[in-house]
This record gives structure tokens, C-alpha cells and sequence, in this order.
């Protein structure tokens, strides 16, 4: 490549990463502007202050947002784990197996995956309040499996064929049950699909905000996207402005470190990357 | 013509397995399947059909949360009802318009930095994937914020920024009106899941093999005959398939309107006009007729896609 | 170890497309098997009914005198070797070959006793920590033969294992398979389309077409008493030449002039019009450099020569002729079949490298007629074949066998008394 053209993607990059990068560099710019700096119509703080971030963690604001920080967490951990064992075995029937179904399966995950929330949400609304589901972690577990399971089967049927078939005939022929292939041989192989697709998935359940304000009321159960979008209502005689970056910050900071970790994985499982051995 | 010049195998009596006969190992293939997909394949119907069949149900009753003594069956009249309101047929313009936007945008972007991304070196490749996955990261309710911050006009720095363009001036208010608010909302949703789209193009032109491209540049071709005679019918799947999932994601938008401006200005989405309808005015009735309208629209979009366009989603996913 | 017996294997796929059709085939103890045949002759499929990858339709499957059609592949006790080898990138290739003998709860001692005797066998011994993505080809070759021989197996199944090396390696890892399977006297099926393996490495060879058997019989019986045209045209490099035919009372007309047919061929072919003369490229020779002694038992014919081609320790000659076109016809569909791309209306001759005959001139050829065969063109049945000679050869090369087997083990052990493993290659 001669000195020009390199010197075009590289300010290519550079724009890329800028246009990524800029939205985020705003919120958490104005996360730390102090009430009085808010309107300043510039992008960078006069001065740096904590304040907001003092408010949502120890302060006034803190009641709301510590409590849905730990729903966020606990709901999104225990749907993806769920979501991640049943796509799995899922998973490999349909890339390994040969069952009338399969394509039944398939096809059931693309139409759930591209289900309007909102279509779902009304009937589960009325049928939680029924059952007692409403508010509570199970009620907004369940749902976010409808979210996560689709996209999981999905990719890790894809990571699942990337190993040979041979690989499994060759266990068999050396011995193995069906079980032990899937144990010793794809199970090793298929871990960082199955890790990678967790990640996903958790990106997903992380970003839920339909379920969230429509089958919570109260902090019981009620995750950081939800608390965010409804804390404006909340308390009107302070700007919520400053908090509310300062929230989004700290929401923002696990999928930041998630993808500085393992972006080449992030990038295999959202394009059906292969596993290289 | 069989012919084998040992001397010819011992005749015994056949005992050859009855036709039709499923061997263990098949036998125990097809139970182990079910067995292995069938939880996450029941799983995946209870969240959804019942719910949809619960939707279509109600959809046929005048039911009110706070009246249910009142519920009463009246047939398809919701639908009626809706049908018959300009505010469904506004909610669905605005979806549309939003979709056709931010879709045709997005693919143009995308293909832009996949092909940034194609050709970046090596020593900055890592830092571009990394920043290119965190607005697909990001909450989109965060990403809508920080536009929503950004074009404030109190908080937001756009209007003194761009106060040299014409139009813009320190006191423009972007969510005052219908045009400016959908300006801002498919800025937010381009920027959330342009990234997205373009991975999946990368990996797409990842797949046109190079000798290709040096083919055509042996046989002549420019850099934009390379492009539309070579790399992009040779990614047409790819293309199909990153359409296909932002249409029918984009056709569903939600979280960005509820925050930026909680359907003001008429800037209500179909899904928009269903929450509310629901959880916020609890009309179950008429919310659930919305819900399945919304839902028979996005099932149509797949199938205009899978048959239309003949998306072969197996080709696309690496099935056989 | 065990025998194998097919018999009447078939096997259809949901369309009804009988990939195996009706295959019996009897392998004996310690015996190197080879199926051969062009692609989607259903030799894969045969190979991997065997070990019980692919189920059967009907028939029976017989490993050593146990039905095992209903046996899941670790039931019936078989290693096998794939054509991309299939090691298990996770593991090293200590543990690859340990494998086996891990699922079978093998004690630990007793598993490095195996995987070390083995990796001396395939000279291993310094790559057992390293992981399969490091190895060349030749070494990840043997990995697998390592997992193979690491068992105590009723049998080898060869699935086209040397296809993915390049051409010098190939001949090396040709013998030393062949060096490993005679000194464990252990019986083999090995499915290639390479007929130079197909010919150097089988006691006997099953030659199939279309799921059918065609021939099954020493390398040495298929080359000179072919049953048929599609084994007469398969077997030998460069190919047989197929020329037209018709007989004259005990002489053929062709187009490289008389051949004179012994009384025995001459009524083979009696009442037949149109024939198809089958004659190898080595049974020509540059008329000059005959002895005057051998002259006599063959026919000597002038052709215009085409192109040569002198390869140092030999050379052919390129010699057009021409056919009628149903002949023409025949011909083309038969190199299509055997996926070869031959031009069958010349005749390739291979001539003494000391030739001095050259391309675009007339020269003198002469042809040891004592040798071709003559084929019906219709049915494509070898009209001359020598059945009672083939066996012989067959037979032959079965007590080859036998002798062989017998003293490899014997000196096998004798390693094994002194305390050290034999390294083979």
C-alpha cells in the first residue's frame, strides 16, 4: 500500500472511532458538570464534579438507583445463564443431530426473534398481575428469555458447526457415547462460543427497557434502563439531567470493560465466526 | 458383473433387520434431539405464542383494567376503532418514515465502515473493532439521552456548536416539532445500530475471496465497477440478511421515542401507541388490537423479505 | 482382530438412491482391503457402514462373526482414520491418542505405556506435548494412525487418509502403512481413489461403480484380467487403450492393422461385430528396438505420431486413430464415468526412453498381441479373460500374504522380548 492510501484509512479509522466514541464522551463530559454548569451550552465542564455521581450512590437519588443497579445485575445474570444452558444443548441437537424438528426449531427462534416486544408485553402484563409474577425477578427473567434465547441458539448453532463433524464420528468410533463426544470433545471445543454468546446475550438482557417499565412498578424489581427513563417524572423540582449521566455512566462502565475484554469475540459471535483451534 | 474370484460367501439365512426399522443409533439420535432442544423450543413458544394467542383473544373484548365488570365481547370493533383513527395511521407513518431512514442510512454507513474496517492496518484494527462495538453496546435508552442531552436547549451543546448554520440558533428547539424531533430520534437510532450492521457487512465481504478482486483489477475493472460488478453481488446475502433484521428491529422502535420525546409532536411509533394504550391508559382491548396489528406487520416484513427478495436466511446463517 | 462380511449391503437415501447396492464382501482375518472406485462409487459410504457412521438399509454386517448392524460405532470396537484426520485441537497429542484408552477408563501407567510404545512406532515421541494445529501434515498424519493403532482394535478403516498430503509424502505414508499394518497383522478396509495406493497397498482390491461391486481380487488379477471395461479402463497409469475392433476369423481389424488372436480368444470373440480391443500402453513398443526373437508373437503397424512425451527412465507416444462413432460415443461416456478427462480416440504407447521416434512422423510400432483383451462394447464384459489365471494370481498373493504376516510378527515379538519397539519408516 503506498503512503497515501495508508494514510486515508488510518484518518478513516480515526473518524470511525471517533463517531463511535463521541456520544459517550458527551455523557460522561456531562456527568460531571455540577447543576450549575448543566446549561453552559458547551461540551466540557467548567470544572469537574462528582456531585451527580454522589447523588445516585450515596445521596437523595440513591434509593432508586442503587436498588435497580442490583436488579439490572441479578435479572440479566440469571436470564443469560438460563438462556445460555438451554441454547446450548438446543443448539448442539441442531447442529450435530439428525431429528425430525429441527428446522421447526429454527424457524420457531427466527419468528420469536423478531417478535414485537410490545405484542408480548401487553398479555404478560395482565397475566402477571393475575399470578403474582408482576414486579418481581422471575416476572422479568421469564420475558428476557424470549429476548436472549433466539439470538443464543442462533450463535452458538453457528459456533457448533464450525467443528468438524468428523470430530465427533472420530470420538464415537473411539469409544464414546454420545454423551461422552459431547462432554470431552465439543464441549471443550464450543466453550468460547458458548462464552461469547453469553456476552451477547447479556448485551441484550442489559438493554431491555420495554419489559422493564411496563412489567415493574417498584424498585423491587425494576432495571437501571427502566429506573433512567422514568426518573424525569420522579423528582421535579430537581434537573435530572446530572444524575441521569451519571447513571448512565455507571450502567455504560460493564459493557465498556465486557467489550475492551473480548471484542475479537463479540466480533466473531455476531458475524458467525469460526473457532480456530 | 459381480465377480469376486475367492471362493463366494457362505449362504446364510438373511437375518437383515425388517425394512422401515430405525437403528439404535438413529433411534437414540432423534430422542436425544428432542430431548436436548426441547425445553429451550417450549420455552421459546410459552413466552410467545401464548402471550400473541392471549393478545388476539382479548383484542375482540372493550376491556378496561379499571372497569372489569364492563368487559364485554364486541368482535372485531377494535380493530375498527383503530383502523378508523388517524392517530394509528400517524403512529404508522412514523414507524415507516423511521424505518425507510434510518435503514437506508445505516446500509449506506455500514457498508462505508466495513469497508474502512476491511482495509484498516493491522495495528489500529483492534482499537476500530472495539470502538465500533460500543454503541452497539450501549443501552440504547443511554444513547438516547446523550442525543436527547446533546440537542437540548438548555443542557445541550448542538445549538451553540452549529449556531452558523442556517436554522440553527441558540434558542432552536429540536423537540418543538414533528420534523426535528424525527431528525434527532434517527440520529440516535444510526448511530446505536449503524456499527451492528456493519460487522455483519464485514463479515460478508470477508467472504468475496480477494483473488477475485485482483481478477478484475487484471481484467481492467475500476474500484467502483469492482464494487458493483464483484463485491456486492457476491455479498448479496449478507446485504439481505443485515436488511432484513434493521427493518424489522427498526419497525419496533421504542425505548428512543419514549425517552426523546414521549410521542409529542406526533411522534408516536405503532409500539408507542400500544404501551400506551395499555400499560399507561390499561385499555387492554384496544392495546392488544394495536399489539397484534403490530404484530401481523412485522410478520408480513419477514415474509415480503424470505419471499420477495428470496432472503435465504440458511445460506446466510451457514446452514446446509 | 476379526474378519468383516457383507453381505447384500444396501444402502438408499431418502430419495431412494441406492448409494451401496447389494454389496457382499467377505474380508479376511489380517487382510489389507482396499475400495476403490471414481467419486460417489459408494466406497465412503461402504467404509463408514462398516464402522457405523451411516446406517444400513439391509443386509448384514458381520465383524468377526457378530452381527453388529445395530451397534453403535464405540460398540463395535473399530479405529478408524479420517481424511482430514479429525484431531481434537483441544488436546495434545499425548492426550489425542490417549483418547481411546481414556474412555475406556484405561489405568493411567497403562495408558503412557500405550501412547509412549505407539509414538515410538510413528517416531512421535518429541511432538506428544504439542498441540495438532502445530504439526505438518505428515505429522498430524500420524497422530491419527497413532489413535488408531493405540487400541487394541477389531480392525483399521482407512477413510482416504493420504489425500490431503503432497505427492512425495504420500508415497512415504504409503509405506509406512503398509510396513504398520503388516507388522500388526491387523485386518484394514482403506478407501481411496488413488489407484497407485490402490495397487501398493491391498492384498486384494474391491473395485466399485455405482454402488455395485465390480471386481474383487489381487491388484495383480484386476491389471491383467480385467472382468470388464470400467475395471480394464480404471486399473493402470497411463490408462488402457480401448481401440475398435472387428474380427476376421482368428484375426482382429483395427486401426493399428492386424491382430492375430490365439484359437481360444479367437472363439471368445466368434459372432461378435463390432469390439473393442483393449491394449495397455506398455505392450507397444518402437518396432526398431524389438528383438528379432519376440518379433514374431506380436504384429507390427506404421502410425503417424501425434505428440511424445520423454520422461528420462521412459516415454510415451501419442497416437490418434480413428473410430466409428458409436465407439466414439462409448468411449467418452466410459473416461466420464472414471472422472478422467482422456481423449480416448488416441492411443497412448509407451515406448524404450532410448526412442529416437519423433512427433509429427510416420514410424514403425510393434504390439505384443498375446496380452489384450477384447471387450463386448455393448454389455463392456471382458470376452478374453483368463478366469482360472486370475485366481491363481489371486490365490498367489493371498499365500504372499500369509507368509508375510507371519514372519513380521515373528520378529515383532522378538522386539518386543528385547525391550525395544522396532521404529517403522
Amino acid at each position: 500500500m503506498t503512503g497515501r492510501k495508508k494514510a486515508i484509512w488510518i484518518v478513516g479509522g480515526v473518524l470511525i472511532v471517533f463517531y463511535c466514541l463521541f456520544p459517550i464522551a458527551w455523557i460522561v463530559s456531562l456527568s460531571f458538570k455540577s447543576p450549575s454548569d448543566l446549561n453552559n451550552g458547551s461540551f466540557l465542564p467548567s470544572a469537574l464534579s462528582w456531585e451527580n455521581y454522589e447523588l445516585i450512590l450515596t445521596g437523595g437519588a440513591s434509593g432508586l438507583f442503587l436498588p435497580a443497579l442490583r436488579n439490572s445485575f441479578g435479572i440479566c445474570l440469571i436470564a443469560t445463564a438460563i438462556s445460555c444452558l438451554l441454547a446450548m444443548f438446543a443448539a448442539y441437537a441442531i447442529a450435530r443431530l439428525d431429528f425430525p424438528g429441527k428446522k421447526l426449531i429454527l424457524s420457531t427462534a427466527l419468528v420469536v426473534a423478531i417478535f414485537p416486544i410490545i405484542s408480548i408485553v401487553t398479555p404478560l402484563f395482565n397475566l402477571w398481575r393475575n399470578i403474582g409474577l408482576y414486579d418481581t425477578w422471575p416476572g422479568l427473567i421469564i420475558p428476557y428469555l424470549s429476548l436472549t434465547l433466539p439470538i443464543s441458539i442462533w450463535t452458538m448453532s453457528a459456533f457448533f458447526r464450525e467443528i468438524p463433524w468428523e470430530m465427533e464420528q472420530a470420538a464415537q468410533v473411539d469409544g464414546a457415547t454420545s454423551w461422552q463426544a459431547f462432554r470431552r470433545v465439543i464441549v471443550p471445543l464450543a466453550a468460547p462460543g458458548v462464552f461469547t454468546t453469553a456476552i451477547i446475550a447479556f448485551f441484550i438482557a442489559w438493554n431491555d427497557f420495554l419489559y422493564g417499565i411496563s412489567l415493574t412498578s417498584t424498585s423491587a424489581a425494576r432495571p437501571v434502563p427502566a429506573a433512567l427513563g422514568l426518573f424525569s417524572g420522579e423528582s421535579q423540582f430537581v434537573e435530572p439531567t446530572g444524575s441521569i449521566a451519571a447513571a448512565a455512566v455507571i450502567v455504560t462502565i460493564p459493557v465498556v470493560v465486557l467489550v475492551l475484554l473480548f471484542q475479537r469475540r463479540i466480533v466473531a459471535g455476531l458475524t458467525n465466526g469460526a473457532v480456530k483451534g | 458383473m459381480t465377480t469376486t474370484t475367492l471362493p463366494p460367501t457362505k449362504k446364510t439365512d438373511p437375518v437383515s433387520a425388517p425394512d422401515g426399522k430405525v437403528s439404535d443409533r438413529s433411534r437414540g439420535e432423534r430422542k436425544l434431539g428432542w430431548m436436548l432442544a426441547g425445553p429451550a423450543f417450549f420455552v421459546m413458544l410459552a413466552v410467545t405464542a401464548y402471550p400473541i394467542a392471549q393478545a388476539t383473544y382479548e383484542s375482540l373484548f372493550s376491556y378496561r383494567l379499571t372497569d372489569p365488570g364492563n368487559r364485554e365481547f364486541i368482535g372485531l370493533s377494535n380493530y375498527g376503532v383503530i383502523l378508523s383513527d388517524p392517530l394509528w395511521w400517524q403512529s404508522l407513518w412514523v414507524t415507516v418514515l423511521i424505518t425507510l431512514i434510518t435503514v437506508a442510512v445505516e446500509l449506506v454507513l455500514g457498508f462505508g465502515l466495513a469497508m474502512v474496517m476491511a482495509k484498516a492496518l493491522s495495528s489500529i484494527r483492534p482499537v476500530v473493532r472495539a470502538a465500533i462495538l460500543i454503541p452497539y453496546a450501549v443501552i440504547t435508552v443511554v444513547s438516547a439521552f446523550a442525543w436527547q442531552f446533546a440537542f437540548d436547549i438548555n443542557s445541550g451543546f448542538v445549538n451553540s456548536w452549529f449556531a452558523w448554520l442556517p436554522g440553527v440558533a441558540a434558542d432552536t428547539d429540536w423537540f418543538g416539532d414533528f420534523g426535528t424531533s424525527i431528525f434527532v430520534i434517527c440520529l440516535a437510532e444510526i448511530w446505536k445500530t449503524t456499527p451492528f450492521i456493519s460487522l455483519l457487512l464485514l463479515a460478508g465481504l470477508a467472504q468475496v475471496p480477494e483473488v477475485l478482486q485482483e481478477a478484475a483489477k487484471v481484467d481492467g475493472a475500476s474500484w467502483w465497477q469492482r464494487l458493483w460488478k464483484v463485491t456486492l453481488p457476491n455479498m448479496k446475502a449478507a446485504i439481505m440478511v443485515a436488511l432484513l433484521f434493521r427493518t424489522l428491529d427498526a419497525f419496533r422502535i421504542f425505548d428512543s421515542i419514549f425517552v426523546m420525546t414521549a410521542g409529542a409532536n406526533g411522534t408516536e411509533s405503532v409500539s408507542f401507541l400500544a404501551y400506551r394504550q395499555t400499560i399507561s391508559r390499561l385499555e387492554i382491548g384496544l392495546g392488544s388490537a394495536v399489539s397484534v396489528l403490530l404484530f401481523l406487520a412485522v410478520m408480513l416484513i419477514a415474509a415480503l423479505f424470505v419471499k420477495g427478495f428470496k432472503v435465504d436466511l440458511g445460506a446466510a446463517r451457514g446452514e446446509k | 482382530m476379526a474378519s468383516i462380511e457383507m453381505k447384500n449391503i444396501v444402502k438408499q437415501y431418502g430419495d431412494g438412491f441406492p448409494a451401496v447396492n447389494d454389496v457382499s464382501l467377505d474380508i479376511a482375518d489380517g487382510e489389507f482391503m482396499i475400495l476403490v472406485g471414481p467419486s460417489g462409487c459408494g466406497k465412503s459410504t461402504l467404509l463408514r457402514m462398516i464402522v457405523g457412521l451411516e446406517d444400513i438399509t439391509s443386509g448384514d454386517m458381520v465383524i468377526g462373526g457378530k452381527r453388529v448392524n445395530d451397534l453403535a460405532p464405540r460398540d463395535r470396537n473399530l479405529s478408524m482414520v479420517f481424511q482430514n484426520y479429525a484431531l481434537y485441537p483441544h488436546m495434545t497429542v499425548f492426550e489425542n491418542i490417549a483418547f481411546p484408552l481414556r474412555l475406556a477408563k484405561m489405568p493411567d501407567d497403562e495408558v503412557r505405556r500405550r501412547v509412549t510404545e505407539a509414538s515410538d512406532v510413528l517416531e512421535l515421541k518429541e511432538h506428544l506435548e504439542r498441540k495438532p494445529a502445530n504439526l505438518s501434515g505428515g505429522q498430524r498424519q500420524r497422530v491419527a494412525m497413532g489413535r488408531a493403532i493405540v487400541r487394541q482394535a477389531e480392525a483399521f478403516l482407512f477413510d482416504e487418509p493420504l489425500s490431503n498430503l503432497d505427492a512425495k509424502l504420500r508415497g512415504q505414508m504409503r509405506t509406512e502403512i503398509s510396513r504398520l499394518q503388516r507388522r500388526l497383522g491387523i485386518t484394514t478396509v482403506y478407501v481411496t481413489h488413488d489407484q497407485t495406493e490402490a495397487m501398493t497397498l491391498g492384498d486384494r482390491v474391491c473395485v466399485l461403480r455405482k454402488g455395485k461391486i465390480q471386481q474383487v481380487a489381487s491388484p495383480r488379477e484386476l491389471y491383467e484380467q480385467p472382468v470388464n471395461l470400467f475395471v480394464a479402463g480404471f486399473i493402470g497409469s497411463p490408462p488402457m487403450n480401448f481401440l475398435p475392433a472387428t474380427p476376421e476369423g482368428d484375426r482382429l481389424k483395427t486401426p493399428f492393422g492386424d491382430i492375430v488372436l490365439d484359437e481360444k480368444r479367437a472363439a471368445a470373440v466368434a459372432g461378435h461385430e463390432l469390439l473393442l480391443v483393449g491394449i495397455r500402453p506398455e505392450y507397444f513398443e518402437d518396432a526398431s528396438l524389438v528383438d528379432e526373437a519376440k518379433r514374431p508373437v506380436g504384429s507390427t503397424f506404421r502410425a503417424r505420431v501425434d505428440v511424445t512425451e520423454w520422461l528420462g527412465d521412459s516415454q510415451y507416444a501419442y497416437i490418434p486413430y480413428d473410430a466409428p462413432d458409436s465407439i466414439k460415443a462409448q468411449l467418452r461416456d466410459l473416461s466420464k464415468e472414471l472422472d478422467s478427462e482422456e481423449l480416448r480416440t488416441q492411443a497412448i504407447v509407451s515406448i524404450d526412453a532410448t526412442s529416437r521416434i519423433r512427433e509429427g512422423r510416420d514410424a514403425e510400432f510393434w504390439l505384443d498381441s498375446r496380452k489384450v483383451h477384447v471387450f463386448d462394447p455393448e454389455s463392456g464384459d471382458n470376452l478374453t479373460r483368463d478366469a482360472e489365471a486370475g485366481a491363481e494370481l489371486t490365490r498367489l498373493a493371498t499365500e504372499d500374504r500369509l507368509e508375510h504376516a507371519q514372519e513380521a510378527q515373528g520378529r515383532d515379538s522378538d522386539a518386543r522380548g528385547g525391550a525395544t519397539a522396532v521404529s517403522v519408516g
